[in-house]
């Protein structure tokens, strides 16, 4: 309970930091820890970020005594987590696996020794957990629930592609993520989706996965 | 009434975007904050035409854009010093300039500085996205789909401001050639060598060509990691100093994205910020620690010249 640190991470932000491990306690702990901040501080700080194993606090140095936020943020992350609602939604997500939108899925059956369709069974029977939320808006870094159950550990590909179409849905390093946007990137893409990370016109909820979610990838019919 | 007042891009210069102060309360979902490199010269820019500190204004980079005014155009240009000229007469720099319709300003010879904000009494009125005017380039997000201007864009200028005018102080003083910047140390200091800080500290870096918005990479001396030079990817606020494996830094400016996995050694403090957004590729960095304390105070410090109070 009290193996974290809180340190400043320059004069206008402080990073709460547990140790360096991917689990999904310690990532329910950062989940619930960054709620508790937001709850309670609002738009008093500006703005609140989750980590691997760490949140990051945002505040305005000249409006805010960063000795009172960091004893508080102590206080928070030693207090028992708020009960939790129950078990978060599952969100579901179609992929077309394979073929010209998984022009990879080949090459990682080759790196498992197994074929395509076990990777395609292995890939959509896994329901995955949301770590972190990066690199571009709403691409979510995921790995599975179930710590015991190992993902594919293949390394990303020798050369990135300049181009990866938006939907493209990827693995590498043990996680899976959905580009949501066209962009470069390095990781093998087994399949595509039309459901989208990002979308600004769905006003109600822009981005589909936050850190906490749940994920199952279902085999879309052609 | 007539049309809006608006202005047009007849050049747009090297890399010119509209920003505010930034996309902020977003990050958790991977949206960076963007926002002017030099916010001290946006504010005192807004303020020289009565606006508040946060309207949208241009950020102009190195080599400035030639614009037309189409309706009477209050404007003020802060920061990277340029010679400006308004129709065919000399214009000031951190001064209310009006703009006849059909004039043109033009930005010439930059003398110092990097980056200058051209603010416009009104703001420049375009759709916020999650409550920001700020373009993000690499996230294509913000006006213009998250593009630099090009030639034949055409922005809107909002009414003018309603509240009082705010003071307007002293302009930022610019680097010549280089920067001291103040560091606190951390928050991943702790994964270097002794020798690491000693050279932070003691070094002077380069910024490289490699560097634009989103970080400047430095070159130096190496800044060597005890063990390894990976971290769980984490929040990467402005001004960190990220050391890859190679150990030459890279110090992440508006830009930046939202995590990140290399340790950070240092990070500049609020307070030079607005100093580091004026360097340019090829120009010199040296580092001073300082306190989290001293860092406060300087941002105090910063904030009463731009109150244009005496201290």
């Amino acid at each position: 309970m009290f193996d974290f640190r809180v340190v400043p991470a320059g004069d206008a932000a402080l990073l709460v930091e547990w140790p360096p491990r991917i689990d999904v306690e310690t990532s329910s702990r950062v989940v619930s820890m960054a709620g508790a901040i937001r709850a309670r501080y609002g738009a008093r700080v500006r703005d609140v970020v989750v980590g691997y194993c760490s949140v990051t606090v945002y505040y305005d140095p000249l409006e805010t005594d960063p000795a009172a936020l960091e004893a508080d943020l102590r206080l928070i992350a030693t207090s028992p987590p708020p009960a939790s609602s129950g078990p978060s939604a599952v969100v579901r997500i179609p992929v077309r696996y394979g073929g010209e939108e998984g022009p990879d899925l080949a090459d990682v059956a080759a790196f498992a020794g197994c074929t395509p369709a076990d990777i395609v069974a292995r890939h959509s029977s896994t329901t995955f957990r949301v770590f972190v939320v990066g690199f571009v808006p709403g691409f979510p870094y995921m790995y599975p629930l179930s710590g015991a159950e190992r993902w594919l550990d293949i390394p990303r590909r020798a050369t990135p592609r300049t181009r990866v179409p938006a939907g493209s849905v990827a693995i590498a390093m043990g996680q899976t993520g959905i580009y949501p946007m066209e962009t470069p990137g390095g990781w093998h893409v087994i399949g595509r989706t039309d459901a989208k990370p990002y979308d600004p016109d769905r006003r109600d909820r822009p981005f589909l996965l936050q850190p906490g979610d749940q994920v199952r990838f279902d085999v879309a019919r052609a | 009434m007539t049309a809006m007042a608006h202005v047009s891009v007849v050049r747009p210069g090297m890399l010119t975007t509209i920003q505010d102060l930034g996309r902020w309360g977003h990050q958790q979902s991977g949206v960076p904050v963007a926002g002017p490199m030099d916010a001290y010269s946006h504010r005192l820019a807004n303020r020289l035409v009565g606006n508040p500190d946060g309207a949208a204004a241009l950020e102009i980079t190195l080599l400035g854009p030639v614009l037309e005014a189409h309706g009477d155009i209050v404007c003020a240009v802060a920061g990277a010093e340029f010679e400006l000229t308004a129709g065919d007469r000399p214009a000031p720099m951190h001064r209310a300039v009006t703009i006849a319709p059909g004039e043109r300003l033009r930005f010439a010879g930059r003398a110092a500085g990097a980056r200058a904000t051209l603010a416009v009494r009104g703001g420049f009125d375009v759709p916020p996205l999650f409550g920001s005017r700020s373009t993000s380039v690499l996230s294509r997000m913000g006006p213009f789909g998250g593009r630099a201007l090009l030639a034949g864009d055409e922005l809107a200028v909002g009414p003018p401001p309603a509240g009082p005018a705010r003071p307007a102080g002293l302009p930022l003083g610019l680097p010549s050639g280089g920067a001291r910047l103040r560091v606190v140390a951390g928050p991943h200091d702790g994964m270097f060598t002794p020798e690491a800080l000693e050279v932070l500290a003691g070094a002077r870096f380069v910024v490289t060509p490699q560097s634009n918005r989103m970080g400047y990479r430095l070159e130096g001396p190496k800044l060597a990691h005890r063990t390894s030079a990976d971290i769980l990817s984490d929040a990467t606020p402005i001004g960190s100093l990220q050391v890859p494996a190679s150990g030459q830094p890279i110090l992440l400016m508006a830009d930046r994205q939202t995590t990140g996995g290399y340790p950070r050694i240092a990070t500049v403090i609020s307070a030079d910020l607005p100093l580091a957004g004026q360097l340019a590729p090829g120009d010199w960095i040296a580092f001073d620690f300082c306190t989290r304390d001293e860092a406060v105070r300087a941002l105090g410090e910063l904030e009463a010249r731009l109150e244009g109070s005496r201290s």
